[in-house]
């Protein structure tokens, strides 16, 4: 299938692992990527919430390059889905802010007409691909492996924007993934809880906390490593790792993978060849379970 | 229907019979763990949670303890932990929360327990009533009543549904790893008077909104909107009040900085500076948050993770800057 590809700011800069890990899965998946490089960034809540006119604009561009490229807009952060969900369903269901946005896209030459699909990687892997696909590609089970899944509130909250209301199965799909790869799900509370990212700058130790909490929680459940379906949770919870080990006063030692990574090492691709190698938190005991080695 | 409930108890002065429960975070680490115990019961199909606490009170256990008035989500006496997330157990049908036949019923771990159910509302309502939740005239009191245009009052009139049932507060993430954040329930209240036309208060309001535990050290996590049971979105009324204060000009604090450097770097670039976000975000003589924060810059160095030293603007970046141009307005 043909996807715009959204690949958002963090991809392309402190988690390059992540751009490159995606690139492998979706080569086997035959998923074809088409990056929408003239797409700027989505604001990250940041500009919505202080200039709500801009960020619909300016994420209005981007739905509109994919519904131009006829093919659904697949990001691979749930915060760029969150907040991309969230203006193409204020475009979509209120007409004045449509307008708005086009009478500032048009002078660039662009129109949204309000038909695009925004899809997180995860979604479209269960809902597109199938996990049958998924199954069958599977050259490596990663059995015995104990993985926490962190979804990141973006890609579960609000719920209306993102189409949880009418598919509630999509809170569970990162599980369904797991499992399907050989590896076992840790069930626990702060799956859906927050990492802690969005205050770092404004309360340090509360954000490192909060997400050290959550992976403690993970870990005292069994869990070898974490996987999420964020780059901006990778960055609390792997960078921040050993700051919050120290706010917290206690060691924490549990790797953070990215979605694609995990599924990568499932499909036969070598730790390297998906950075596994790029962690702040080494990743080598985790590999190790199933007798690999970076 | 026949089911199980699990309930958690809390009866430190009793011995009670069940499996127990994790000890509390902190603050509450010195509380005595709370007892589960399961409950069989049968109830009709369209049951709520609190008819089976209510039936297990009745006919099973008279020692329960449950804290419920209206039964209409009008009190807001029952919220509590279902199944690990705040509801209110009068507006919660048993059949949509059962997983396997089974519903875990609890106080939160966020709150300090009074007895089984009951979980004590004291700090929820000193934060209520920190924000000084009425109006103060305006000084000089016009010749008859305050006339107010029904416009002023339609951005108002979502946090007015509050029930004051605590569901915000009890599933807060900033809440659960800082007790001193104001809260959602709180700043949604402080929003309602800060922006009411009658109140003489809406500066000194949004000064100390801003200071820290206020608006600002919301994480933004949406959990608030997801769990109210009134539909009042205490995010979006706290994202009005960074809007405001922000316009009013309090801007020394690193909620703002943050803000203002994200824009600047999209406008400029067409996407987003990693490299230079977190050092502006501080604030660049803020020396001992900038050497905090040294540590992880050099982690992400030695994992080969730092980003490029050259930031690259994205190829469509004059459409990004003509699209700031246009628009206007705050952060352009």
């Amino acid at each position: 299938m043909k996807v715009a590809f959204f690949p958002g700011c963090v991809s392309k800069g402190a988690c390059p692992e992540l751009y490159v890990s995606t690139h492998k899965v979706a080569e086997a998946l035959g998923i074809e990527l088409h990056e929408l490089t003239e797409a700027p960034c989505t604001g990250a809540g940041v500009l919505s919430e202080q200039n709500p006119a801009l960020a619909d604009s300016l994420n209005g561009l981007t739905l509109a390059m994919a519904e131009k490229l006829g093919a659904d807009l697949m990001t691979i952060c749930s915060t760029c889905q969150g907040v991309l969900s969230n203006h193409n369903y204020q475009l979509t269901h209120k007409p004045e802010r449509m307008e708005r946005a086009n009478a500032v896209l048009s002078e660039q030459g662009f129109t949204y007409k309000g038909t695009t699909k925004v899809k997180h990687l995860l979604w479209i892997l269960v809902e597109d691909i199938g996990l049958d696909k998924i199954r069958s590609l599977v050259k490596r089970k990663l059995t015995g492996l104990k993985i926490a899944p962190f979804y990141g509130c973006y890609i579960l909250r609000p719920e209306e924007y993102l189409g949880l209301r009418e598919k509630p199965e999509r809170k569970n799909y990162l599980e369904q993934i797991i499992s399907i790869i050989g590896g076992e799900p840790v069930e626990y509370h702060g799956k859906s809880k927050c990492c802690g990212f969005p205050m770092v700058t404004m309360n340090r130790d509360a954000a490192l906390t909060m997400g050290g909490n959550h992976i403690m929680e993970a870990k005292s459940k069994g869990a070898d490593l974490l996987v999420t379906p964020c780059p901006l949770c990778h960055l609390n919870l792997d960078a921040q790792q050993p700051d919050a080990a120290r706010v917290m006063r206690q060691p924490i030692d549990v790797p953070i993978f990215h979605l694609p990574q995990l599924l990568g090492l499932a499909f036969g691709y070598s730790p390297e060849e998906l950075r596994l190698d790029h962690h702040v938190v080494p990743t080598a005991k985790a590999l190790e379970k199933v007798e690999l080695k970076v | 229907m026949h089911v199980k409930m699990v309930v958690g108890r809390y009866a430190p002065d009793r011995k009670l019979d069940g499996e127990l429960g994790a000890p509390y975070p902190p603050p509450y680490s010195d509380k005595p763990r709370k007892t589960y115990q399961t409950f069989e019961i049968d109830l009709h199909d369209e049951a709520m949670v609190l008819d089976g606490l209510i039936h297990i009170r009745e006919y099973v256990d008279e020692s329960l303890v449950v804290r419920c008035s209206c039964r209409c989500a009008i009190c807001g006496s029952c919220a509590m932990w279902i199944n690990g997330h705040a509801k209110l157990a009068c507006t919660t049908k048993m059949k949509d929360v059962l997983e396997n036949g089974t519903v875990r019923v609890e106080s939160p771990p966020s709150m300090m327990p009074v007895r089984d159910l009951v979980w004590d509302m004291g700090p929820f309502m000193q934060k209520m009533r920190s924000v000084k939740p009425w109006l103060e005239g305006k000084p000089v009191s016009p010749d008859e009543e305050y006339r107010v245009p029904n416009e002023a009052m339609d951005e108002l009139v979502q946090e007015v549904s509050c029930i004051s049932c605590g569901a915000c507060l009890m599933d807060c993430e900033s809440y659960a790893v800082n007790d001193k954040f104001l809260g959602p329930h709180a700043l949604a209240r402080a929003y309602r008077y800060a922006n009411d036309p009658r109140d003489s208060m809406q500066q000194e309001r949004l000064k100390e909104y801003s200071d820290p535990n206020g608006v600002w050290d919301c994480t933004h996590c949406y959990e608030c909107v997801h769990v109210c049971p009134k539909g009042v979105a205490p995010l979006e009324q706290i994202l009005k009040i960074r809007q405001m204060s922000v316009a009013a000009g309090y801007t020394n604090n690193a909620g703002t900085r943050h803000a203002l450097a994200f824009a600047e770097s999209v406008r400029g670039s067409g996407r987003l500076n990693e490299l230079t976000l977190m050092p502006k975000s501080l604030g660049l003589f803020n020396i001992k948050a900038q050497l905090q924060s040294l540590p992880s810059a050099f982690n992400l160095l030695r994992a080969g993770k730092l980003p490029p030293i050259i930031h690259h603007k994205i190829p469509g970046v004059t459409r990004v800057k003509a699209i700031f141009k246009k628009v206007g307005g705050p952060l352009t």
